[in-house]
Protein backbone atom coordinates (compact mmCIF):
# COMPACT_ATOMS: atom_id res chain seq x y z
CA UNK A 1 0.00 0.00 0.00
CA UNK A 2 2.59 2.43 1.15
CA UNK A 3 4.50 1.63 -2.08
CA UNK A 4 1.63 2.56 -4.35
CA UNK A 5 1.65 6.07 -2.31
CA UNK A 6 5.55 6.41 -2.85
CA UNK A 7 4.73 5.96 -6.45
CA UNK A 8 2.38 8.00 -6.77
CA UNK A 9 3.48 10.76 -5.19
CA UNK A 10 7.01 10.17 -7.23
CA UNK A 11 5.22 10.27 -10.71
CA UNK A 12 3.16 13.69 -9.56
CA UNK A 13 6.60 14.84 -8.74
CA UNK A 14 8.11 13.70 -11.57
CA UNK A 15 5.56 15.12 -13.62
CA UNK A 16 5.19 18.26 -12.47
CA UNK A 17 9.13 19.11 -12.64
CA UNK A 18 8.81 17.75 -16.54
CA UNK A 19 5.95 21.00 -16.54
CA UNK A 20 8.66 23.36 -15.15
CA UNK A 21 11.18 22.08 -17.39
CA UNK A 22 8.61 22.61 -20.37
CA UNK A 23 7.48 26.40 -19.00
CA UNK A 24 11.41 27.27 -18.79
CA UNK A 25 11.83 26.50 -22.11
CA UNK A 26 8.41 28.62 -23.42
CA UNK A 27 9.92 31.41 -21.18
CA UNK A 28 13.05 31.16 -22.76
CA UNK A 29 11.41 31.37 -26.47
CA UNK A 30 8.96 33.85 -25.23
CA UNK A 31 10.48 36.34 -22.69
CA UNK A 32 12.18 39.46 -24.55
CA UNK A 33 15.91 40.34 -23.91
CA UNK A 34 18.80 38.54 -22.63
CA UNK A 35 18.54 38.98 -18.94
CA UNK A 36 14.94 38.11 -18.71
CA UNK A 37 15.62 35.35 -20.58
CA UNK A 38 17.52 34.29 -17.50
CA UNK A 39 15.29 33.99 -15.38
CA UNK A 40 13.29 31.46 -17.58
CA UNK A 41 16.25 29.12 -17.20
CA UNK A 42 16.91 29.76 -13.38
CA UNK A 43 13.16 28.17 -13.45
CA UNK A 44 14.68 24.89 -15.20
CA UNK A 45 17.78 25.19 -13.49
CA UNK A 46 16.07 25.20 -9.29
CA UNK A 47 12.45 24.14 -9.59
CA UNK A 48 12.37 21.12 -12.19
CA UNK A 49 15.92 20.14 -10.50
CA UNK A 50 14.58 19.75 -7.13
CA UNK A 51 10.82 18.00 -8.45
CA UNK A 52 12.82 15.50 -10.52
CA UNK A 53 15.53 14.89 -8.54
CA UNK A 54 13.05 14.25 -5.56
CA UNK A 55 10.98 12.27 -7.90
CA UNK A 56 13.99 9.69 -8.83
CA UNK A 57 14.33 9.77 -5.02
CA UNK A 58 11.57 8.25 -3.76
CA UNK A 59 12.10 5.85 -6.81
CA UNK A 60 15.58 4.66 -5.32
CA UNK A 61 13.58 4.05 -1.72
CA UNK A 62 15.98 4.34 1.18
CA UNK A 63 19.22 3.42 -0.08
CA UNK A 64 22.25 4.68 -0.85
CA UNK A 65 21.77 5.46 -4.21
CA UNK A 66 19.37 7.86 -2.91
CA UNK A 67 21.72 9.75 -0.64
CA UNK A 68 23.88 10.04 -4.08
CA UNK A 69 20.80 11.51 -5.67
CA UNK A 70 20.89 14.27 -2.70
CA UNK A 71 24.43 14.91 -3.27
CA UNK A 72 24.30 15.38 -7.24
CA UNK A 73 20.95 17.27 -6.29
CA UNK A 74 22.59 19.59 -3.70
CA UNK A 75 25.79 19.99 -6.31
CA UNK A 76 23.59 21.11 -9.31
CA UNK A 77 22.30 23.77 -6.78
CA UNK A 78 25.24 24.96 -5.94
CA UNK A 79 26.72 25.30 -9.10
CA UNK A 80 23.29 26.52 -10.99
CA UNK A 81 23.65 30.09 -9.76
CA UNK A 82 27.28 30.34 -10.17
CA UNK A 83 27.06 29.42 -13.26
CA UNK A 84 23.86 31.91 -14.18
CA UNK A 85 26.24 34.56 -12.41
CA UNK A 86 29.23 34.07 -14.81
CA UNK A 87 27.27 33.98 -17.74
CA UNK A 88 25.11 37.45 -16.64
CA UNK A 89 28.22 39.09 -15.52
CA UNK A 90 29.69 38.28 -18.56
CA UNK A 91 26.78 39.80 -20.92
CA UNK A 92 27.06 42.90 -18.31
CA UNK A 93 30.75 43.42 -18.61
CA UNK A 94 31.00 43.19 -22.53
CA UNK A 95 28.54 45.78 -22.47
CA UNK A 96 24.86 44.70 -22.89
CA UNK A 97 23.18 47.04 -20.87
CA UNK A 98 20.02 45.79 -19.28
CA UNK A 99 16.48 47.23 -20.66
CA UNK A 100 15.11 47.89 -17.40
CA UNK A 101 14.01 50.58 -14.84
CA UNK A 102 16.64 51.14 -12.08
CA UNK A 103 15.84 50.80 -8.61
CA UNK A 104 17.71 51.73 -5.55
CA UNK A 105 18.12 50.42 -2.09
CA UNK A 106 15.20 52.43 -0.26
CA UNK A 107 16.84 50.95 3.31
CA UNK A 108 20.17 51.94 2.58
CA UNK A 109 21.33 48.49 3.37
CA UNK A 110 20.81 47.94 6.79
CA UNK A 111 20.18 44.56 7.75
CA UNK A 112 19.41 44.26 10.96
CA UNK B 1 43.59 43.30 1.70
CA UNK B 2 43.25 43.19 5.36
CA UNK B 3 39.97 40.54 5.08
CA UNK B 4 42.79 38.34 3.85
CA UNK B 5 45.28 38.90 7.30
CA UNK B 6 42.39 38.45 9.80
CA UNK B 7 41.58 35.17 8.41
CA UNK B 8 44.38 33.09 8.48
CA UNK B 9 46.48 32.31 5.58
CA UNK B 10 48.02 29.00 6.57
CA UNK B 11 45.79 25.74 6.67
CA UNK B 12 45.26 24.76 9.73
CA UNK B 13 46.26 21.13 10.51
CA UNK B 14 42.15 20.61 11.98
CA UNK B 15 40.89 22.19 8.30
CA UNK B 16 43.47 19.77 6.51
CA UNK B 17 42.34 16.66 7.98
CA UNK B 18 38.61 17.75 7.73
CA UNK B 19 38.92 18.03 4.30
CA UNK B 20 40.86 14.39 4.13
CA UNK B 21 37.85 12.92 6.06
CA UNK B 22 34.88 14.18 4.09
CA UNK B 23 36.81 13.34 0.80
CA UNK B 24 38.01 10.14 1.80
CA UNK B 25 34.43 9.13 3.15
CA UNK B 26 32.40 10.53 0.28
CA UNK B 27 34.85 8.59 -2.19
CA UNK B 28 34.39 5.36 -0.19
CA UNK B 29 30.81 5.39 -0.12
CA UNK B 30 30.44 6.81 -3.98
CA UNK B 31 32.57 3.88 -5.39
CA UNK B 32 31.37 1.42 -3.45
CA UNK B 33 33.92 -1.23 -4.28
CA UNK B 34 36.64 -1.85 -1.92
CA UNK B 35 39.64 -3.37 -3.93
CA UNK B 36 43.50 -2.20 -3.00
CA UNK B 37 43.79 -0.39 -6.62
CA UNK B 38 40.65 1.89 -6.36
CA UNK B 39 41.49 2.23 -2.63
CA UNK B 40 44.91 3.71 -3.69
CA UNK B 41 43.47 5.78 -6.50
CA UNK B 42 41.12 7.04 -4.30
CA UNK B 43 43.59 7.79 -1.43
CA UNK B 44 45.45 9.84 -5.07
CA UNK B 45 42.72 11.66 -6.41
CA UNK B 46 41.78 13.11 -2.16
CA UNK B 47 45.35 13.97 -2.05
CA UNK B 48 45.55 15.38 -5.44
CA UNK B 49 41.91 17.49 -4.50
CA UNK B 50 43.42 18.55 -1.75
CA UNK B 51 46.63 20.11 -3.22
CA UNK B 52 44.14 21.78 -5.86
CA UNK B 53 41.94 23.18 -3.06
CA UNK B 54 45.01 24.82 -1.06
CA UNK B 55 46.05 26.26 -4.41
CA UNK B 56 42.70 27.87 -5.05
CA UNK B 57 42.52 29.54 -1.62
CA UNK B 58 39.91 26.84 -0.24
CA UNK B 59 41.22 27.29 3.27
CA UNK B 60 41.73 31.13 3.16
CA UNK B 61 37.77 31.53 2.58
CA UNK B 62 36.89 28.38 4.64
CA UNK B 63 33.56 28.47 6.20
CA UNK B 64 33.64 27.92 10.42
CA UNK B 65 31.84 24.46 10.73
CA UNK B 66 29.47 26.17 13.21
CA UNK B 67 27.46 28.37 10.38
CA UNK B 68 27.50 25.42 8.18
CA UNK B 69 25.48 23.07 10.78
CA UNK B 70 23.30 26.39 10.28
CA UNK B 71 23.08 25.47 6.40
CA UNK B 72 20.03 22.94 6.39
CA UNK B 73 17.65 25.67 8.37
CA UNK B 74 18.76 28.45 5.88
CA UNK B 75 17.94 25.85 2.52
CA UNK B 76 14.51 24.88 4.16
CA UNK B 77 13.97 28.91 4.17
CA UNK B 78 15.07 28.92 0.75
CA UNK B 79 13.38 25.74 -0.07
CA UNK B 80 9.76 27.68 0.54
CA UNK B 81 10.96 30.75 -1.86
CA UNK B 82 12.07 29.00 -4.49
CA UNK B 83 8.29 27.34 -4.59
CA UNK B 84 6.93 30.73 -4.00
CA UNK B 85 9.11 32.30 -6.82
CA UNK B 86 9.01 29.45 -9.37
CA UNK B 87 4.94 29.94 -9.64
CA UNK B 88 4.99 33.66 -9.63
CA UNK B 89 7.56 33.60 -13.05
CA UNK B 90 5.69 30.34 -14.59
CA UNK B 91 2.20 32.64 -14.24
CA UNK B 92 3.86 35.77 -15.82
CA UNK B 93 5.58 33.19 -18.76
CA UNK B 94 2.15 31.44 -19.17
CA UNK B 95 -0.27 34.56 -19.31
CA UNK B 96 -0.89 36.01 -23.23
CA UNK B 97 -0.47 39.56 -22.12
CA UNK B 98 3.36 38.56 -20.68
CA UNK B 99 3.34 40.69 -17.94
CA UNK B 100 7.18 41.47 -17.34
CA UNK B 101 8.51 44.63 -15.63
CA UNK B 102 12.32 44.39 -15.98
CA UNK B 103 13.92 46.19 -13.00
CA UNK B 104 17.73 46.56 -11.76
CA UNK B 105 17.66 46.75 -8.17
CA UNK B 106 20.90 47.88 -6.17
CA UNK B 107 21.42 46.21 -2.91
CA UNK B 108 24.48 46.81 -0.32
CA UNK B 109 24.89 43.58 2.17
CA UNK B 110 26.52 43.61 5.23
CA UNK B 111 29.01 40.46 4.53
CA UNK B 112 32.12 40.74 5.46
CA UNK B 113 33.59 37.29 4.41
CA UNK B 114 33.41 36.47 1.01
CA UNK B 115 31.71 33.40 1.75
CA UNK B 116 28.44 35.22 3.39
CA UNK B 117 28.77 37.06 -0.11
CA UNK B 118 28.70 34.02 -2.45
CA UNK B 119 25.67 32.44 0.08
CA UNK B 120 23.78 35.66 -0.17
CA UNK B 121 24.20 36.45 -4.31
CA UNK B 122 23.84 32.82 -4.99
CA UNK B 123 20.69 32.61 -2.59
CA UNK B 124 19.22 35.71 -4.61
CA UNK B 125 20.06 33.92 -8.01
CA UNK B 126 18.73 30.58 -6.51
CA UNK B 127 14.64 31.98 -6.58
CA UNK B 128 13.30 32.33 -10.04
CA UNK B 129 12.87 36.10 -10.82
CA UNK B 130 15.84 37.42 -9.53
CA UNK B 131 19.11 37.08 -10.76
CA UNK B 132 22.45 38.48 -9.31
CA UNK B 133 24.31 40.16 -11.99
CA UNK B 134 27.15 41.59 -10.53
CA UNK B 135 28.98 42.22 -7.30
CA UNK B 136 31.38 44.36 -6.30
CA UNK B 137 33.12 45.47 -2.74
CA UNK B 138 29.28 45.68 -0.23
CA UNK B 139 27.28 46.12 -3.39
CA UNK B 140 25.19 43.99 -5.52
CA UNK B 141 23.33 44.32 -8.98
CA UNK B 142 20.58 42.39 -9.31
CA UNK B 143 18.20 41.70 -12.18
CA UNK B 144 14.42 41.09 -11.21
CA UNK B 145 11.73 39.91 -13.57
CA UNK B 146 8.61 42.11 -12.37
CA UNK B 147 8.55 45.20 -10.37
CA UNK B 148 7.00 42.93 -7.87
CA UNK B 149 10.19 40.77 -7.21
CA UNK B 150 12.13 43.84 -6.48
CA UNK B 151 9.32 45.26 -4.04
CA UNK B 152 10.15 41.94 -2.40
CA UNK B 153 13.92 42.15 -2.46
CA UNK B 154 13.95 45.95 -0.99
CA UNK B 155 12.28 44.27 2.27
CA UNK B 156 15.78 42.72 3.39
CA UNK B 157 14.60 39.57 4.19
CA UNK B 158 17.37 37.84 2.11
CA UNK B 159 20.33 39.65 3.80
CA UNK B 160 18.42 38.75 7.18
CA UNK B 161 18.43 35.23 6.51
CA UNK B 162 22.05 35.38 5.68
CA UNK B 163 22.93 37.14 8.37
CA UNK B 164 21.79 34.55 10.98
CA UNK B 165 24.37 32.48 9.50
CA UNK B 166 27.09 34.64 11.14
CA UNK B 167 29.79 33.47 8.88
CA UNK B 168 31.96 36.32 9.99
Amino acid sequence: MSELVFDLLSWVLLCLGGGFVLIGGIGALRLPGFYTRLHAASLTDTMATILIFSGIMLQAGFSLAALKLLAIMLFLLLTGPTASYALANAALQSGLRPEAEWVGDKHGGDAS
Amino acid sequence: MNRHQRQSTAARPLQLAGLLLVLLVSWMLWSGIYKPLLLWLGLFSCLLSMWLAHRMGFFRHAMPLRAMLRLPAHWCWLLSEIIKSSLEVARVVLSPSLPVSPCVIELTTTETTDVGKVILGNSITLSPGTVTIDMHENRLLVHCLTRQSAEQLQELEVQRRTALLKIA
